[in-house]
């Protein structure tokens, strides 16, 4: 039985006015189904982290359709976009972008909240499971700042699974970090489509990190070539 | 939605810059604090002031008017009724000052249920006579207790008692500026001639001393019945009607309607006094307009720290976009932000004022003009504190609208590829 279908894009095309009219993405269509781990791979500048904002709700002038779990999100509000994103969309980006005034579990939390659909106490117990996946339990009370680079990159990818999207999307996850932290970061995406059968999308131009993959999106000059 | 989860991340925002929230929250607790202490103090003032003299005014004197007869012979005439009459030299015939039936108009003036009180009173002129020479002054005899009670009498007899009126036989209260003159002290007899020609000797028992020292060099009280024996008429002599209303503002209505109804002559408050009013508005605008400006200097102060968070804060704001906060969120938070400043500014604010209003209440302020004020006034109105308190929220509202509609422009995007 075919998978169900969490992600497409119809003939997106894209373009920047600044300074004159270029045109960076060109009818790209492709789909990713439920549990598949997918990369898109490509030189910096064809346009894979222009697509990746499409296909995250932010960036919304754009040209094509985009539908996510069979439901259309071209053309809808700003309220009806931010709360897709809450609910159906994890974002691990290439910085961390933990809130340094909160402690790493409220960091996790944040999302959960927002959503609203567990009270804090259970949340809590939500985002200290995560963390533990990622062996960050023990730093659950410290400040964002004072993790090093790797452990932030962990806390980050926790954040992204707190409201157990349907699709965890990333920029260039491991771009920031050293070997060993990067490898660290994809096991630890390996074990998430392995173990937790989760969706992912993880833009990237590391070859050996799009090889571990499932599936490779290989873009140029804002065309997939390959798929 | 969660107004207690971004009213968290507000409180965190504001917490890592604890400092700058402080400046701004004191630039809006000093600003209220001065609003608060300078319209109390100045409405203190207002108030005294005005006090001085409405205080002492009845809302509403009735007596007779000197002048001619409306009604000429000639005007009743029928055979020259369809005749334009003109008739040269008419003098004010020799009418009673007294007026009449003056016990039954106090009896329906005390039955009006807008009337506060009716104090009547007899007025007149005398001379009195210090060695050769006379010096010319006017009595008022005067219902002392009633006196009191309206017209807060006994506030200014700054020597003596004013009761000692009622219980001295020919006592009089001397004005401050005619005791001067006559250097009579208290307990001496003075010599009075009226106008009548009666002559009479009177004890003196008090001074009097309004403030007003043109008021304090003719006018001396006694009690009705001593100025009635001065006047050399019967009990029943009264010349004016002084009348204190619930409402000053019905002053004028009623003024109309009774000098219709007992047919004589009517002076209500506003009328005589229209400058008191003017003076005060505009007292009033410039202390609200000093005020006012306050508040918007340290709205500014509130603009700034907000722009300055909101630049400091992209990313924060960035990824709160990027995990599902709605630009909505975003603009609430940083609002929340200012209305915390506002609230916890203003409301220490509002104490601190009431405290520095107490403080100038207690500040020694004598003067000579001025018997019956011994410390600065100030006025504690509620008034000003809930204009106070809402000004101090509008402006950080203000003050935080546009940089939290900054806030909810950000685009994430660009911030995170920026990155």
């Amino acid at each position: 039985m075919k998978e169900r279908t969490v992600l497409e894009a119809r003939n997106i095309n894209k373009f920047f006015y600044n300074p004159v009219k270029t045109q960076v993405l060109k009818d790209i269509t492709f789909e990713v189904n439920r549990g598949e781990f997918v990369s898109i791979m490509g030189k910096s500048g064809c346009g894979k982290s222009t697509l990746l904002y499409i296909l995250s709700t932010m960036d919304t002038s754009y040209e094509g359709n985009l539908l996510i779990d069979g439901q259309p999100v071209t053309g809808q509000s700003h309220t009806f976009l931010s709360r897709i994103r809450n609910e159906k969309i994890g974002f691990v980006f290439q910085f961390h972008y933990l809130l340094a005034e909160f402690s790493v579990l409220e960091n996790v939390m944040i999302p959960g909240l927002k959503l609203g659909i567990v009270d804090r106490k259970e949340l809590e117990y939500k985002a200290m499971e995560k963390l533990r996946i990622f062996g960050m339990e023990d730093h659950a009370l410290k400040k964002a700042n004072q993790l090093s680079g790797g452990q932030k990159q962990r806390v980050a990818i926790a954040r992204a699974l707190i409201n157990d999207p349907l699709i965890i999307m990333g920029d260039e996850p491991s771009g920031n970090l050293d070997k060993k932290n990067s490898d660290i970061v994809f096991e630890i995406f390996q074990e998430l489509a392995l173990s937790y059968r989760q969706t992912l999308l993880i833009v990237t131009h590391d070859p050996e990190f799009a090889a571990g993959t499932d599936r490779i999106i290989e873009m140029e000059d804002g065309r997939i070539i390959s798929s | 939605m969660k107004y207690g989860l971004l009213l968290e991340i507000a409180w965190k925002l504001m917490l890592a810059r604890f400092k700058q929230t402080l400046i701004a929250a004191v630039g809006v607790t000093f600003s209220i604090t001065m609003f608060v202490a300078l319209l109390g103090f100045m409405n203190g003032l207002n108030l005294m002031l005005d006090s001085l003299v409405l205080n002492r005014t009845p809302h509403i004197r009735f007596y007779n008017e000197i002048k001619p007869n409306p009604n000429q012979p000639i005007d009743r005439s029928e055979t020259y009724s369809s005749f334009n009459n003109t008739i040269r030299s008419i003098k004010p015939n020799n009418s009673r000052r007294s007026i009449y039936n003056s016990a039954a108009m106090i009896e329906t003036l005390q039955q009006d249920e807008r009337v506060m009180g009716v104090a009547p009173k007899v007025s007149a002129q005398v001379f009195y006579n210090v060695g050769n020479i006379d010096i010319t002054g006017s009595i008022n005899g005067i219902d002392v207790d009633a006196e009191n009670e309206l017209f807060t009498f006994s506030d200014y007899v700054t020597a003596g008692n004013s009761t000692d009126l009622k219980n001295t036989n020919n006592g009089i209260i001397l004005g401050k500026g005619a005791a001067d003159r006559m250097l009579a002290q208290i307990g001496d007899v003075i010599q009075a001639t009226s106008a009548q020609g009666n002559t009479v000797q009177l004890k003196v028992v008090g001074y009097y001393q309004s403030g007003l020292s043109e008021l304090d060099n003719v006018q001396s009280y006694t009690s009705l019945e001593t100025a009635q024996k001065i006047v050399g008429e019967p009990a029943s002599f009264i010349t004016d009607i002084q009348v204190k209303l619930n409402s000053l503002d019905l002053a004028p209505s009623m003024a109309v309607e009774y000098a219709d109804l007992f047919g004589i002559k009517a002076d209500d408050i506003q009328t005589v006094n229209a400058q008191f009013e003017t003076g005060t508005e505009i007292r009033n605008l410039i202390s609200y307009a000093v005020g006012i400006t306050l508040l918007i200097v340290s709205g500014f102060g509130i603009y700034n720290i907000l722009n300055m968070m909101i630049y400091e804060k992209m990313d924060t704001i960035a990824i709160l976009k990027a995990t599902g906060f709605s630009g909505r969120d975003v603009n609430l938070i940083f609002t929340l932000i200012a209305l915390i400043i506002g609230t916890v500014g203003g409301t220490i604010g509002l104490v601190l004022g009431y405290l520095a209003g107490l403080g100038i209440d207690r500040l020694p302020f004598e003067t000579e003009a001025l018997p019956t004020i011994k410390t600065f006034p100030v006025d504690f109105n509620p008034r000003y504190y809930i204009i106070g308190g809402v000004f101090s929220l509008l402006t950080t509202y203000m003050a935080g609208y546009f940089p939290a509609k900054k806030a909810s422009g950000v685009d994430p995007v660009e911030i995170i590829r920026g990155k």
